[in-house]
This record gives C-alpha cells, sequence and structure tokens, in this order.
C-alpha cells in the first residue's frame, strides 16, 4: 500500500506490441475510475511519473526474450505482491515464440546483416523464470477479464477467469459451427473471448492458449483425418502458444512422429 | 562526476566538477509506444553528442515469417503493433494480394478505409490527449490531469472521443486492437443497418468535441526546430487524401511506387551513430506521419478542414516537427467527416441492394484464391506515417522472404537529426534553460513524432560497436 492507503499498481513491457497496455487505455468508460482506486504508480507507456516499488499489483506485458528480460521480470517479481501475465505474450510466449522452431541464429541471419550484435534468446512466458500468481489470455487480452482481475485482487478474493473449451462459449451464442470448413481451434482453445472470431465468420486461431485439460494429440489427429498436412498442424501449434508446456510438446511429438516414420 | 536523479520522471544529471560536462540521460523514455533511451552530452554550452538508443528487443517478425501460409500473414504482421494493428494488416493484405493476383471489390476497398481511418483516429486521439498534451500543460499523464477540476472535461473530451473511434475500429473489424474481419479478398463480416444508424449518430453528437480539439492544440506554444535540410515524404493520390493508396512523394521531388520504394529509399549506416537509417537514396533523412501527410496533401483534405486551418491561423506547408501535433488534430477532423461520410455511402449502398438480399456480405465474400508463386508489395499511410511491406511467396503459397518497414524507423534518422539540431540550438539561445528543461524539451521531440517503438522491427540491425 502506498502513503494514501491506495493500492500501488505496476505495468511492465517485456517484447510486445503494446496492445495489450493499450487494452488497460482502451478502458474508457472506467479509466479513472480505476486510476482513483489505485494508484498506478509505474506505467511508462502512460505516464511519466515513475514511482519505485513495491508494488501491490505488477502486470507484465510480452514475452521473454533477451537476457536483460529475464533480470528484469525476476525483478518486477519481486517488486509486485501480486504478478500478473498480462496476454498471451506473457503467459504463453505468444506469437513471438513462432521464432522457436528455428535455430535462433537462422532467424537472426534472416533478418540481421550482424546477428553477433544481438542478443537474443527462444521466446518464453513470464512463468518460465517467476512464479505468476495469475495469466490474463488473449491477444489481446479482453479488457472485461483485466477488470475482473483488478477488482478480485481489490477485494483480495480469487478472480473468475474462464479455462474451459471456447465450443462451450460458441455453442451458448448459437453460432455455426466451423471446424468442418476450416479446422477451427475452437476445441483445444481456452474460452473468455466471447467466441468473437467464430462468431464473425473466422476460425478461431487460438490466441488464448490452450483450454484446461485439452487433448492435443487427439485434436491433431482429428485434423489429419480432414486433410490437414503435418506441416499444417504443427503451424497451427506454433502460432500464439507454441512456448506453453503442452502445446510445445505435441508440436515436438507430432514433428519427431514424421521425422521417425 | 556528482550525479543527480529524479526518480519522479527517470532524468538523470552527472556533472562533472568544474569542468562544464554534463550527461543528461532519459532512461526510459516514457509516453512513447515502445522502449527508448535518449542520452545527451554537454560541455559547456556545446552539445558534444547526443544518443537516441532503442532498447526494444527485437522480435524477427521477418524472419518467422518465411514458411507461413499467405493468408495468415496479416494477422500475423497485426501483432508488430497493437496501436496500428490494421494498418499492418491492410497493407500486408494488399501485398499478398498484389503477388497473387487478387482483384477486391469497391465494398471491400472502401471498408478497409473506413478501417484505416478509424484507427487513426483513436490513434491521435491518443496522442494528442495522453501523449502529447501532459508535457504542455506540465503533468506527468493524463491521469493526473484529470485531477485537475478544470482540465477534468479536456480528458473525458478525450476519452469520449477515443471511445468512439475504437468503437467504429471494431463495427468494422470486429474489435480495436487486433481486429479480426478483413482477410485475403475480403470481409468474413460486415457491420449492419441498426449498427451502422447508431454510430453515425453518435458521431455527429462529437462535433463540439472536434473543434474543442482543434482549439485546445491552437492554444499550444509549440517549440521550433529549424532545419535547412528538412525532407518530408507521404503518399499522394490523384483523386483524395491518401489513407490505403497512393504513389510515394517528398518535399524535395523523391517519387516512387511500391514496386519501386527500394529504388528511392535505402538504409544505411551513418558515422557515429548507432541505428541504420532509412534515407532518400544518395541525400539524407526524412519525416513521414501527419505533418508530412497534410503538407503534401492539403489539398485533398475537405474544404472544411481547409477552412479550420486557416481560421485558427495555421499554415501548411510547415517543416517544424512540433507542428505535427496541428495536423494530428487536422487529421482528427478530417477523419471524424472521412467516417461519417463513408458510413454515409454504406448505408445508400445497403439501400440499393436488389430485393431479398438483406447484407453486404456478398459484395465483401473472398473469392477462391489462384495459389501462385509470386512478389508484391504496398504502402500505406498508417497513423504514423509511411509503411511498406513486400512479400516473394513460393509456388505452395508460402513465405518465402518478407521485408517491412514501419514509418517509426523511417523516422528514426530524422528524430536523431532533429534532436541534435533542436539542442544546440537550446544551449545557444537560452542559458537559463536547466538540463532537467532541456530533457524534458527533447523528449517532446521526441513524442511529437509519436515513435511506435514496437513497430520498428527493423531498428535493430543497428548497433554499431563504439571506439
Amino acid at each position: 500500500m502506498g502513503t494514501n492507503g491506495k493500492p500501488h499498481l505496476a505495468v511492465y513491457k517485456l517484447s510486445s506490441c503494446a496492445g495489450c497496455q493499450l487494452q488497460i487505455l482502451n478502458l474508457e468508460d472506467v479509466l479513472l475510475d480505476i486510476a482513483g482506486a489505485v494508484e498506478i504508480a509505474y506505467f511508462p507507456m502512460a505516464s511519466r511519473r515513475m514511482d519505485p516499488g513495491p508494488y501491490d499489483i505488477g502486470f507484465v506485458e510480452g514475452a521473454v526474450t533477451e537476457p536483460a528480460e529475464i533480470e528484469k521480470v525476476k525483478t518486477a517479481r519481486q517488486q509486485c505482491r501480486v504478478l500478473v501475465a498480462l496476454g498471451s505474450c506473457a503467459a504463453f510466449g505468444g506469437l513471438p515464440s513462432m521464432k522457436n522452431r528455428f535455430p535462433q541464429h537462422e532467424v537472426e541471419r534472416r533478418v540481421y546483416q550482424r546477428p553477433d550484435w544481438i542478443h537474443s534468446v527462444a521466446a518464453r512466458p513470464v512463468s518460465e523464470y517467476v512464479k505468476v500468481d495469475a495469466i490474463l489470455r488473449g491477444c489481446p487480452i479482453d479488457t472485461s477479464e483485466f477488470l475482473e482481475l483488478v477488482k478480485a485482487v481489490l477485494i483480495g478474493i480469487r478472480p473468475r477467469l474462464a479455462s474451459h473449451s471456447l465450443c462451450l462459449e460458441c455453442r451458448l451464442q448459437e453460432n455455426g459451427c466451423l471446424f468442418d470448413r476450416t479446422g477451427c481451434m475452437g476445441p483445444v482453445t481456452a474460452a473468455g473471448c466471447g467466441a468473437l472470431c467464430p462468431g464473425l465468420g473466422r476460425a478461431c486461431e487460438g490466441c488464448r492458449g490452450p483450454a484446461e485439460g485439452a487433448n492435443l494429440a487427439g485434436f491433431a489427429r482429428l485434423l489429419e483425418a480432414k486433410g490437414y498436412s503435418r506441416r499444417d498442424v504443427i503451424d497451427r501449434f506454433q502460432k500464439y502458444a507454441g512456448a506453453e508446456p503442452s502445446m510445445a510438446v505435441a508440436a515436438t511429438a507430432l514433428a519427431w512422429e514424421e521425422a521417425h516414420a | 562526476m556528482s550525479m543527480g536523479m529524479s526518480s519522479e520522471t527517470g532524468v538523470r544529471i552527472e556533472t562533472g566538477a568544474g569542468t562544464g560536462a554534463r550527461q543528461v540521460t532519459v532512461d526510459y523514455l516514457a509516453r512513447v509506444e515502445g522502449e527508448g533511451k535518449l542520452a545527451i552530452s554537454i560541455q559547456g554550452r556545446k552539445l558534444e553528442s547526443l544518443v537516441l538508443d532503442i532498447f526494444e528487443p527485437p522480435r524477427f517478425f521477418q524472419g518467422f515469417l518465411v514458411g507461413r501460409r499467405y493468408n495468415e500473414v496479416h494477422e500475423i504482421v497485426s501483432r508488430i503493433c497493437g496501436i496500428c494493428p490494421v494498418s499492418h494488416q491492410i497493407t500486408a493484405l494488399q501485398a499478398i494480394e498484389s503477388a497473387l493476383g487478387v482483384a477486391v471489390s469497391e465494398e471491400t476497398r472502401l471498408l478497409r478505409r473506413l478501417l484505416a481511418v478509424a484507427q487513426t483516429f483513436q490513434s491521435h486521439v491518443l496522442h494528442v490527449y495522453m501523449l502529447a498534451l501532459p508535457d504542455y500543460l506540465g503533468f506527468p499523464s493524463v491521469l493526473e490531469m484529470a485531477r485537475e477540476e478544470s482540465l477534468r472535461p479536456a480528458v473525458e473530451r478525450a476519452l469520449r472521443l477515443k471511445k468512439l473511434a475504437n468503437n467504429l475500429t471494431a463495427l468494422v473489424g470486429g474489435r480495436a486492437v487486433h481486429p479480426v474481419t478483413a482477410v485475403v479478398g475480403g470481409f468474413t463480416a460486415v457491420p449492419g443497418r441498426a449498427e451502422v444508424a447508431q454510430a453515425l449518430a453518435r458521431l455527429e453528437q462529437v462535433e463540439d468535441d472536434i473543434w474543442k480539439t482543434l482549439r485546445l492544440v491552437a492554444g499550444l506554444q509549440l517549440p521550433r526546430v529549424e532545419r535547412a535540410d528538412a525532407e518530408q515524404v507521404a503518399l499522394v493520390h490523384p483523386q483524395e487524401y491518401p489513407v490505403n493508396e497512393g504513389e510515394l512523394h517528398s518535399t524535395r521531388g523523391a517519387a516512387a511506387t511500391a514496386a519501386t520504394y527500394r529504388t528511392v529509399i535505402e538504409e544505411r549506416q551513418v558515422p557515429h551513430s548507432f541505428a541504420l537509417y532509412s534515407m532518400v537514396r544518395g541525400r539524407g533523412p526524412f519525416l513521414v506521419g501527419p505533418l508530412a501527410r497534410v503538407n503534401l496533401n492539403f489539398a485533398h483534405l475537405t474544404p472544411e478542414v481547409r477552412q479550420a486551418a486557416e481560421e485558427l491561423g495555421w499554415e501548411f506547408p510547415d517543416e517544424n516537427p512540433f507542428a505535427s501535433i496541428r495536423a494530428r488534430a487536422l487529421e482528427i477532423y478530417y477523419c471524424w467527416q472521412e467516417c461519417i461520410r463513408l458510413l454515409r455511402w454504406y448505408q445508400q449502398r445497403l439501400g440499393e441492394l436488389p430485393a431479398g438480399v438483406t447484407t453486404m456480405r456478398e459484395r465483401v465474400r473472398p473469392r477462391p484464391v489462384n495459389v501462385r508463386a509470386g512478389q508484391g508489395a504496398a504502402l500505406t499511410e498508417a497513423p504514423r506515417g509511411l509503411l511498406y511491406h513486400s512479400y516473394r511467396l513460393g509456388r505452395d503459397g508460402r513465405v518465402e522472404e518478407a521485408d517491412i518497414v514501419s514509418p517509426t524507423a523511417h523516422n528514426v534518422a530524422n528524430i536523431q537529426r532533429d534532436l541534435e539540431v533542436f539542442v544546440a540550438d537550446l544551449l545557444e539561445k537560452d542559458e537559463e534553460l536547466t538540463d532537467e528543461e532541456i530533457a524534458l524539451k527533447s523528449e517532446m521531440l521526441v513524442r511529437s513524432y509519436d515513435p511506435c517503438i514496437s513497430c520498428s522491427v527493423h531498428f535493430l540491425d543497428v548497433k554499431v560497436e563504439r571506439h
């Protein structure tokens, strides 16, 4: 708690697009109420004022992709009573983890003339390096889930965040099923987005990471039975949550099986 | 060396005792999208060196796009930037469509324009009120501004406009950050009649907010950067204010299309600098963004927007980068009008649909794509300026090579040049200025570009060893 009795909030940035931080600023209806209920003590994208820690609640946006960022998350962990991974990059390594399938030197050579000046490591979730108290899924995060979490921390209760399959949410909305036509990732993806994409005619791409208990190996067989190539299936697993342990294991098993068939 | 540090603003000042040497460092630039640092070395009243250091880690989009399918490229590159995802999506879609020979309908073209204009509207409101304004009014952030009773209405206005613009992006794209409906060849969903009518009604209610924004910006005392060698680059279109289409032009006569971009714009290393600098070939750095757009396309703004500029006493072309905030305010007005115009057009088109057809869906439905090898490039105007995407696809429709240059990557050399000129000038002209003020004014200049450092996929080929 700060001197004024309000909990202090911090927002850190690692390798990311800043879209999840923007989602906080996109809470236009309640932004000033949030700023009244908590002290926004450290949020460089929004403020030039950077109060030193400790903080009561810290949000980390982005994947860990550099040694300096490993230090940064360790500092964040020390500074924050509650540490939250803000969005799929922080929670699962996110889309930047697509590079992990290649040897690091190969992606570096593709982009940079002097890879020897680059100090990048495989993209990993924050939880690889420090204990994380909660994750907010999504690329980007859902603003109502962010609010749910902040409110829960303020009152000191467990937040209600979905981790069941998206299909449940999608069926409740009475959307037509896209799986047969598109190989929609809904069956193995966590809900909480209101089945936004399927509702708009787009297949789920899995941006919220795997649902609790998702049968990834079974889902892979289902896709292959529909005519998807092994490579297409692996591509799907190595997208938004490729560095999440169950996804990483499933993708590696598929690749190994193919190489040794 | 003695050292002073302001924990409140992150400005660090080190002084060499009795030597007149000072080092002013802004360790973490605030209110920009991404991570950067500024180090200024001063000897007496002379600028010794100035370094804009970008420490945003590289994310290798151009590396990991290789091997991915043509129809997921726009979705992937959207994640380069959470502030201008629409620009990356549309630029990628246009480049891929060019590579595959896919034509889109007029409805798709105009809905993409609406999507992009709504995003620019949001991005400019965010910048003017939340990122730029606090400096001019002496606050660390918009949140502190909101605590002042006299400023509360301005902050509420900002939030109202920002929400309206975000809702417009979501109306077309499904959501404001990383929208989902735009795909190769068209859209997977379209706005309905009722939603469009509602959006129009909301837009029509905020005219007063737009005017108050213009007057607020007109009341700001803008610093000046005097540079003789300035060059500005933007798209120019024969019929309209450039958004997703047009050809590259500069205030000094450079010209190119997306296909010839690389023959006109080059990246090179410059002695004593750390960045791989974007240059007009054979010349020097250049500015892209709202100021360049307004300067090069003033005649294509609407009569009302031009009239507003005249009433406020704003003359264009204006080469002062700080005038970007005026260009942004004018573009807010333009975007507001353009959203209304496009929504009315959409309504009219809905009215013309044949009997029995209730939505525009057929007009924007993607057709099957003839997958083939090809090369395609596109140039668009993102909120922060010129954006270039180019892709080479293999016969299986997978990416073989990707080349992306974001607005901030275009601007970084120019920001550095502007800073050198500006700070040297400040030191010479104003003896009273404290180092803390020099740091703040330099930050204001960096922020006037609204740099999106997360976007700058190209920044980091960059670190040249220092001797």
